[in-house]
């Protein structure tokens, strides 16, 4: 299957000849070329979706991890390497699936949405940046190539977010993504150096085979700090995946990350690579189960925290994409969750299909939500949802394709989310009934805050528009079509036949018991909203002035920018930055330059005894030699 | 004959009235002379050595003859220095002549 | 005649030609010319070297000695080894995007830096330790004026205390040199034989702690780098490219060649001190870079903190940390080269380098500005870029130590690089992106074909390292067996 690796290295020869040719092309045929490049590598992708699944994958029953593609890239000393390669596992090829369809529809829809935007040109080479960065992360055959997709992903997510740089927030929002993220990196760094040094090996293969034996036996002990070197590299490397994941605390950056063009939100910040902190656990997840199983509790409350979190924090916003924001860092952390709570093979692996399935559907749903806000946004030109009202007679297909999103989302069947959260569900119940309870509630809570969403913009009152608000260009709501057609569809495939923890198909039915309590919380939220919002009234208002303190916070986020800036500006910059600052100019140099003017003075004291005058140089001779001859006489 | 002792005396007289001048005068002109009497205090002295001591060799005359010609080449140009040093700042006083210090 | 000497021979020819020459255009012609021929002459170096590398396997190649002052076995001794042959193609690259970057400088302004290129490659090429002395001196006299004459700001100070630095550093590596020629029996100068020599272990102590801080002033080593950030400040563009592209490297260079190979053993047990001293370079670079306003005195600041890498790196004594180091050296050669021009660009324009007055360049200059984001990126080790690739092999290489210690180090050395992240993107940020802030700004006209030769040949260095690091680094690897048998035998 050696064609997989142009998948790859198609986006990659568009972006530069895209940003090198940016002078010459047309942006129209810059935006066409971008598109056909995409194409290509979609329609490979779903060849090799389907010779891995159905032709070459399975070996003995079990789908195997191939390696399609492999080159040595650089030695480290005699043992470790780093290979770029091409992986081809259920995960990686279902991954290649999502990422190439997504992006095949954000660059269609770009044609339309960026239109007549400066730097258009420039834009379509960035997304190819990005689809190629995000294919090679996943196709990754080790963790430093993942590592360096990782990075890149991230410098390529920084570039777009930043795409209207002559706007200040969206300058600092870049910044801000790659800061935090970058701080999350650190942790992924040291628990590669920690993981190779102790298994000898980046290979994905060796490191997971035999139920992670390698890093078992080599890394249980060495302990640190109390802590062994297994549960401190996968620990670390949970920080990793959090920073991209937006998982609580590293989450600040995402809402922020909306300041970019609305299609680069739908394919980066909702699509694909903010579940790559979840495909990486995915990834690893054999080492989680053996190596380190208290890291797994870990991810298992850092999960389930967030996605109440943010939940309760998306209700409260008004900025239709940031709603949007923190709905998808509640779903990233259902999918943490699910992974946090699976065992390994069969059905105790359920948890990880589950979390597999949910970032796949999620991925359609959640990049429908975004394309369809994009196209109310290009309508309304505004994002804040006090301009909006009443859209569903003018624009009607995107009205009902972001219906079908949003009854996904809110896991009403037979959409797409009701399947994979079902299992996601299940896969918690089993495990700590606990967990299953926050995750009830968070289910009830998305409901709410996606009806809350759809009916501000859709129903109530209508706003009185400057210009009459149209749908957006066929190029655009194709996308939408195609998006809300998966979403309808891709909940029935059978996933567990094809995706599990251990390679293994087995069937997961639906639990009915489960399903129709989720149904039930779905369809009370999305009545509570109902009942709140179809209608203008001032039953929000009054709510919300009940529960003031709480709605404030919330509203504020928790704070938990301001926590953050008082971290970095207050005790980074000003405690540490400056003080060293101040040290270097004050004592370093201060030092230095003493120890120069130490010796300007030195000379000027002795300067006058050189006076010039050859009469005293004459005395003071002929004193010296009387002296000395007197003395030698003496003596 | 005249005991070689007197000479000596003669000549360290001129000597350190020699070195005293050149230490004390302020005149350029004042201290060439100083400078003058050391030569000469030494060219009596290796004549008189050369004449007592060794009276069948001939280098301390000759040494005492090459100093006569190069104080004489010597003095001839202090005193054309002196004379542009005069010419330049209107006076020969050595304490006021430090314009190549500051 | 050895094909080295070719390399001192042409900037003195040039040296020569600058002398007699009058105008303008006869200048450019001479030092484009000439050093376009420099680097000829070390790319045909670096092939000839792998063609021998290929048949022998000795230590150094293509060696050549001739004695210069017998009494004290002093020789004009030359021999490349992989390591130097990197560095020479490095010089040879930044010395003539130098050129570039200063193109409307004037005769005497060259004959200087074709003085301080002789003692670049001579220093590179020499084997004995007097010569090596003797072209680090000629490399660091010109420094003093290229900076005190044609800088600007506080140019007679800056160049004073870089000269007088750099000077005591000297006088350290002075004695260490002649303890090391004394305590190895005074019979040799050369190195690849005082290392088959041994130095007693009490000598060992001091001569290495000299040698080190001896060049470790020049790697911008901690508490010794004040001069860095005003010596770079007060430099005119092409001056600062080579002083931090290649001049910082000679102490790199100096440290793993002189103190590391002749004294392993001290190195051994002396290297936790000087670690520490590192490792603090690498950290409080990056943190001082973080406030500072003016464009230079980042990347200075910036240069204290990459540089210290490299010395960390080498003081690991693991060959994958070594490689790593003198990846760093040529990644940040590189970079920093990029970021001077760039700097330069951006100087002659808006006459200043205030961040604070600056803003939206992206807009005005839009070529200057991209290239300065790709040497912001390489800067803070985006993969596919040369910076990624050297800190890498740098921190898997530093954390093959078991002891707690160096692996602890090297935890918070990587901490640098989100520090790093920090202060390239705030700089970035202010300069390159947002509103323009100065109307007048939005008359200035971007980068010169000249200008742009500079800053798109390093970008096609700095792009070439990242992408395929093997070939560079497996040339690094295997130079690096004769000192990692120096230090086996501990």
């Amino acid at each position: 299957m050696g064609f997989t690796v142009y998948i790859i290295l198609v986006p990659i020869v568009m972006f530069l000849f895209l940003s090198l040719g940016s002078k010459w092309l047309k942006p129209r045929t810059a935006g066409i070329i971008g598109t056909a490049g995409m194409a290509v590598s979609t329609l490979l992708s779903y060849f090799t979706a389907y010779r891995y699944f159905f032709v070459e994958g399975q070996q003995n029953g079990v789908y195997a991890k191939i390696t399609a593609f492999t080159a040595e890239w650089l030695r480290f000393g005699d043992k470790l390497h780093i290979d770029m390669g091409v992986l081809l596992d259920p995960i990686s090829v279902m991954m290649l699936v999502v990422i190439t369809t997504v992006s095949l529809m954000v660059h269609l829809y770009s044609l339309g949405y960026m239109k007549g935007e400066v730097g258009f040109q420039r834009y379509f080479g960035l997304l190819s940046l990005f689809s190629f960065s995000m294919l090679g992360l996943v196709v990754a055959t080790n963790i430093f190539q993942m590592y360096i997709f990782w990075e890149l992903v991230g410098a390529s997510s920084y570039l777009l977010i930043g795409f209207y740089y002559t706007k200040p927030t969206a300058v600092a929002a870049s910044k801000k993504a790659f800061i935090v993220t970058r701080f999350a990196d650190l942790g992924f760094l040291i628990g590669i150096l920690i993981l190779s040094f102790n298994t000898g090996t980046f290979d994905f293969g060796l490191l997971t085979a035999d139920n992670a034996s390698l890093a078992v036996t080599t890394m249980s002990g060495g302990s640190f700090l109390g802590l062994s070197a297994a549960t401190w590299a996968m620990s670390l490397l949970f920080m990793g995946a959090a920073g991209k994941s937006a998982m609580f605390p590293l989450h600040i950056w995402l809402p922020d990350a909306m300041e970019g063009p609305t299609p680069v939100s739908a394919l980066i910040h909702a699509a694909t690579m903010v579940v790559a902190g979840v495909f990486l656990v995915a990834r690893m997840f054999p080492l989680y189960v053996f190596a380190a199983p208290d890291v797994l509790t870990l991810i298992t409350y850092v999960g389930a925290f967030t996605a109440l979190f943010a939940a309760v924090i998306a209700i409260t916003q008004t900025d239709i994409k940031r709603v949007l924001a923190f709905s998808t860092i509640s779903q990233i952390a259902y999918m943490m969750v699910a992974l946090g709570v699976s065992g390994m093979g069969g059905h105790a692996g359920e948890g990880y299909t589950a979390s597999m399935f949910h970032l796949f559907t999620h991925a359609f749903f959640k990049a429908l939500l975004f394309l369809g806000a994009g196209a109310v946004i290009h309508a309304v030109h505004s994002n804040e949802m006090e301009n909006m009202g009443g859209l569903r007679k003018y624009m009607p297909v995107t009205h009902i394709t972001f219906l079908i999103a949003c009854l996904a989302i809110s896991g009403i069947p037979p959409f797409s989310g009701f399947f994979s959260k079902d299992e996601i569900l299940s896969a918690a119940f089993q495990h700590d009934k606990f967990i299953f309870a926050v995750l009830w509630v968070v289910a009830g809570l998305t409901a709410f805050y996606m009806f809350r969403l759809y009916y501000r913009i859709f129903w109530g009152a209508e706003r009185r528009y400057d210009k009459h608000p149209h749908e957006a260009p066929a190029v655009m709501y194709v996308p939408l079509i195609v998006l809300a057609a998966l979403t309808c569809v891709c909940g029935m495939l059978p996933f567990s036949k094809f995706v599990s923890s251990d390679g293994a198909p087995f069937s997961a039915g639906i639990n009915w018991g489960i399903a129709s309590a989720s149904v039930l919380v779905g369809i009370a939220g999305i009545a509570v909203a109902t009942w709140f919002y179809k209608k203008a009234s001032d039953r929000p208002a009054r709510a919300a002035a009940k529960w003031a303190g709480f709605w404030d916070a919330a509203s504020h986020k928790f704070y938990m920018d301001e926590v953050w800036q008082f971290v970095t500006k207050k005790i980074i910059f000003r405690c540490v930055s400056r003080p060293i600052a101040w040290f270097d100019r004050h004592v370093i140099d201060g030092t230095m330059n003493a120890l120069g003017t130490m010796t300007e003075k030195a000379s000027e004291t002795i300067e006058p005894v050189q006076s010039g005058k050859v009469q005293t140089y004459a005395l003071v001779f002929v004193f010296s030699v009387l002296i000395i001859t007197v003395g030698v006489f003496l003596l | 004959m005249i005991p070689m002792e007197h000479y000596l005396i003669v000549s360290s007289i001129m000597f350190f009235v020699g070195v005293y001048g050149f230490i004390t005068r302020k005149n350029l002109l004042a201290v060439l002379i100083s400078i003058e009497l050391i030569l000469n205090s030494v060219e009596i002295n290796f004549s008189v050595f050369n004449r007592y001591l060794y009276p069948e060799h001939m280098e301390g005359m000759f040494f005492s003859l090459f100093g006569i010609a190069i104080s004489a080449a010597e003095t001839a140009v202090a005193i054309a220095i002196i004379i542009n040093v005069y010419r330049l700042a209107n006076n020969i006083d050595v304490r006021h002549i430090d314009k190549l210090k500051h | 005649m050895n094909i080295l000497s070719v390399l001192v021979i042409i900037p003195l020819a040039m040296l020569l030609a600058l002398l007699v020459s009058r105008n303008r255009a006869y200048v450019r012609t001479v030092v484009t010319v000439g050093f376009g021929l420099v680097l000829a002459a070390a790319v045909a170096v670096a092939v000839v070297f792998l063609q021998e590398r290929a048949v022998s396997s000795e230590a150094m190649l293509l060696t050549s000695s001739t004695v210069w002052y017998a009494p004290l076995n002093i020789h004009y001794a030359v021999g490349v080894d992989g390591i130097s042959v990197l560095m020479i193609l490095l010089s040879s690259v930044v010395a003539i995007t130098g050129v570039f970057s200063a193109w409307n400088m004037e005769r005497d302004f060259f004959v200087w830096y074709c003085l301080l290129a002789i003692g670049v490659f001579g220093y590179f090429i020499s084997l004995d330790l007097f010569t090596m002395f003797l072209f680090y001196e000629v490399a660091l006299i010109p420094m003093f004026l290229l900076i005190g004459v044609w800088g600007n700001g506080k140019k007679e100070y800056a160049a004073m205390k870089l000269t007088l630095m750099l000077m005591a550093g000297s006088a350290f590596l002075l004695t260490g040199i002649l303890g090391i020629y004394f305590t190895a029996g005074g019979t040799t100068m050369n190195i690849m034989e005082l290392s088959q020599m041994s130095i007693p272990m009490n000598h060992q102590y001091w001569i290495f702690s000299l040698v080190f801080i001896g060049f470790g002033v020049l790697g911008a080593l901690f508490p010794f780098h004040t001069w860095s950030p005003d010596g770079h400040a007060a430099a005119p563009t092409s001056v600062s490219m080579l002083h931090a592209g290649v001049l910082m490297k000679l102490g790199g260079y100096g440290c793993f060649r002189v103190a590391i190979f002749l004294m392993p053993q001290a190195a051994h047990e002396l290297s936790w001190i000087f670690l520490i001293l590192t490792g603090i370079s690498v950290v409080y670079g990056a943190y001082g870079a973080v406030l500072q306003t003016d464009l230079k005195y980042i990347n200075a600041y910036s240069s204290v903190s990459h540089c210290g890498l490299v010395l960390f790196a080498i003081l690991m004594l693991s060959r994958t940390a070594m490689t790593g180091a003198v990846l760093q050296m040529l990644s940040h050669g590189l970079m920093t080269a990029l970021f001077f021009s760039l700097i330069g660009v951006i100087y002659s324009r808006t006459h200043t380098r205030d961040i604070r007055e600056m803003g939206g360049l992206m807009k005005v200059m839009p070529f200057a500005s991209v290239c300065y984001v790709v040497a912001g990126f390489a800067s803070l080790g985006l993969p596919g870029l040369s910076g990624f690739v050297s800190e890498m092999t740098i921190f898997v290489g530093s954390f093959e130590h078991t002891d707690t210690f160096r692996r602890v180090l090297t935890i918070l050395a990587t901490t640098s690089i989100v520090v790093t992240a920090v202060y390239i993107l705030r700089t970035v940020g202010k300069v390159l992106f947002g509103p323009v802030l100065n109307p007048d700004h939005l008359k200035l006209g971007d980068a010169h074909w000249y200008e742009r030769f500079s800053a798109v040949a390093l970008i096609l260095c700095i792009a070439a390292i990242g992408i395929w690091p093997s070939g560079v680094q497996h040339v690094i690897y295997e130079s690096l067996q004769p000192v990692m048998e120096q230090i086996n035998l501990f």
